[in-house]
């Protein structure tokens, strides 16, 4: 948790404790309680003002942060979950399956970060193995074929680096889903809820458009791999996260995405509830059945957001 | 002195039993003898794999090769464009794109003046095309002495072109990858260009067209995540490493020792992720009969 997060709930505990105090006692301290409840709102609203790179990287990353599961279960209605890559097995680090957004069918995918230590080792802290990445395929060419829009959550702090992702092909099943995702035929939005590690990310979050939550992150590489492979000293994450552009006002700013989602006062977990309804209010606005009629001018889009990425001099 | 005069009339016949046999006494003995002095420098080389002694002027011949052990060194891209490319018919695209610094990066314009000064290259790729074995094909070789080969904004962008390039002439394109992968100092712009080769890759199969990459050591991270993984034909050099995740992310991140030959090509093949592993020796020709075999009557 952040520093100012502790502060918060310090005052916080102050004032319950004075309420009681003041029940107790049967005395009135309203007045004590509207100058604390007052700085209590200003600590809150100072929060999400003054964070740095670092305290978002460290806000992204947190247990308490909401994860894909609990904005799917507010967004949408009625979802199902399908399971396997239909080639080796089921991985518990991506989600995904078929829901409503209001009245339309969409396929919804994420990555799932477990919420406490047990559940982060079955989810594998949300590092996708090779097979995650190909159930991600297959459902979003299943969403391709019964004209569902799809829906990614990006939250891993990158694909599994492990002996068993190699053999299975972890570079591959990356690759794949890049070069299959620009060609899907029916509208992607992807959205970085959290952490938006690496290629990991990268493999789900092809899209028409890639919404990021204000305080979330998207980095090439984990601040701290960052400072280890540059200054060969991990510690210096800080610095890294600062230099390497993470931040969502940063991405926007470069032109490499395209919508910021505010989140409620004190971050995405201090109310689940107000920041799945900017979710699905944002998703309601975007123009689905059209997109869906003019399937070649979507591609065409597409290809030419990717296609126009880059900073070189000719 | 007498000796060696007569290798250079006959470097065929060069197999230096001689110092291989003093060596290995030395290695018996313990003792740490200085090179020897007779030979002048950069004559000899000792291969770093099977510590055999060896000629230079055979290495090179040899294209990089060990003649004792078969170990394929790294190669840069002009020598492996003189190897695949028949004389004088290469022509280079797009040389002039130049990377800048688009997070301003400390270090990184320095990084990048050093490279160019060392390598002579304006990045870590070439792409042009020519004729192999009279095939015409759109080529890009990358070169892993600049920067490590990573993948930046340029480099992406030269491969986009080549792709495009080969598309509207309808020709094939071959990529050799030697690459560490993304470009770090550019941040998320690199890590876009994996989306974007990718992209391009899509773009040429949609119209038909034959792309065979060949992973050379080293080809990991964003670039095997990529572009180099989508070939409709995939060969790899022999003992070429070949992965996702370094070797030392890896064993960092699962705290485990990774087995020898992991992630190289023989692994990769063993594992179904490759079609061949083909010795530099055979490279042009395979490359040729393939070209062929994709060309209508």
């Amino acid at each position: 948790m952040l520093e100012r997060e502790k502060d918060i709930n310090e005052l916080r505990n102050k004032i319950e404790d004075l309420r009681k105090f003041a029940e107790e006692k049967k005395a009135d301290f309203s007045a004590e309680i509207d100058v604390l409840e007052a700085r209590l709102e200003k600590m809150k609203a100072e929060t999400i003002v003054n964070l740095s790179p670092m305290d978002k990287l460290t806000l992204s990353r947190m247990v308490e942060r909401p994860t894909s599961l609990d904005y799917i279960d507010k967004v949408f209605d009625g979802f199902i979950e399908l399971h396997g890559d239909r080639k080796f097995g089921d991985d518990p680090s991506i989600v995904g399956g078929i829901a409503r957004l209001r009245d339309m069918a969409v396929t919804v995918i994420g990555q799932q970060k477990g919420r406490n230590t047990k559940e982060n080792v079955k989810r594998n802290f949300g590092m996708p193995n090779p097979e995650g990445f190909r159930k991600a395929l297959r459902l979003m060419k299943q969403a391709e074929k019964f004209q569902r829009p799809v829906i990614c959550f990006i939250d891993t702090p990158g694909a599994d680096p492990g002996a068993g992702a190699e053999e299975r092909g972890q570079g591959e099943a990356i690759a794949r889903n890049l070069m299959e995702m620009v060609n899907l035929r029916t509208p992607v939005i992807s959205i970085v809820i959290g952490e938006g590690g690496s290629g990991g990310a990268l493999a789900i979050s092809v899209a028409d458009e890639i919404w990021m939550l204000e305080h979330s992150i998207y980095a090439i590489l984990s601040p701290e791999g960052f400072a280890s492979i540059l200054w060969k000293d991990s510690t210096r994450a800080k610095e890294a996260a600062h230099k390497m552009k993470i931040t969502a006002q940063d991405l926007l700013g470069l032109g490499l995405i395209d919508k910021i989602l505010p989140e409620p006062p004190g971050g995405a977990h201090t109310n689940l509830e107000t920041m799945a309804t900017v979710i699905k209010e944002e998703l309601m606005r975007v123009p689905f059945k059209t997109m869906l009629n003019d399937r070649d001018g979507l591609l065409d889009q597409r290809y030419a957001k990717y296609r126009k990425i880059g900073a070189y001099l000719e | 002195m007498f000796k060696i005069n007569k290798v250079f009339k006959k470097p065929h016949y060069l197999i230096i039993q001689q110092n291989t046999s003093q060596e290995g006494q030395a290695e018996k003995n313990q003792e740490v003898q200085p090179a020897l002095p007779a030979i002048p420098n950069g004559l000899w080389l000792k291969c770093q794999n099977c510590g055999e002694t060896i000629y230079n002027k055979d290495f090179r011949q040899n294209h990089e090769v060990c003649q004792n052990c078969g170990y394929h060194y790294r190669m840069n891209a002009r020598e492996r464009i003189d190897l695949i490319m028949d004389t004088g018919t290469f022509k280079e695209i797009n040389p002039e794109l130049k990377s800048v610094n688009p997070l301003g990066f400390e270090g990184y314009d320095l990084k990048l003046a050093e490279s160019r000064e060392k390598t002579e290259l304006t990045e870590a790729i070439v792409t042009g095309y020519g004729k192999i074995h009279g095939h015409n094909s759109v080529i890009a070789v990358m070169d892993s002495r600049f920067m490590m080969g990573s993948m930046g904004s340029v480099v992406g962008e030269k491969i986009t072109r080549a792709f495009e390039y080969a598309t509207s002439k309808g020709l094939p394109i071959i990529i050799f990858t030697a690459s560490g992968g993304a470009r770090m100092q550019e941040g998320m712009f690199s890590l876009m260009q994996m989306a974007k080769t990718s992209a391009a890759v899509a773009k040429h199969n949609q119209a038909g067209g034959l792309y065979i990459s060949v992973l050379t050591d080293p080809t990991t991270g964003g670039v095997t995540a990529s572009f180099a993984m989508l070939g409709d034909i995939i060969l790899a050099e022999p003992r070429a490493l070949i992965g996702f995740a370094g070797k030392r992310v890896g064993e960092q991140t699962i705290r485990q020792k990774l087995p020898d030959g992991f992630q190289k090509a023989e692994f990769l093949l063993e594992h179904g992720f490759i079609d061949k592993i083909v010795s530099r020796d055979n490279l042009k020709l395979t490359l040729s009969r393939l070209l062929r075999l994709h060309i209508w009557p």
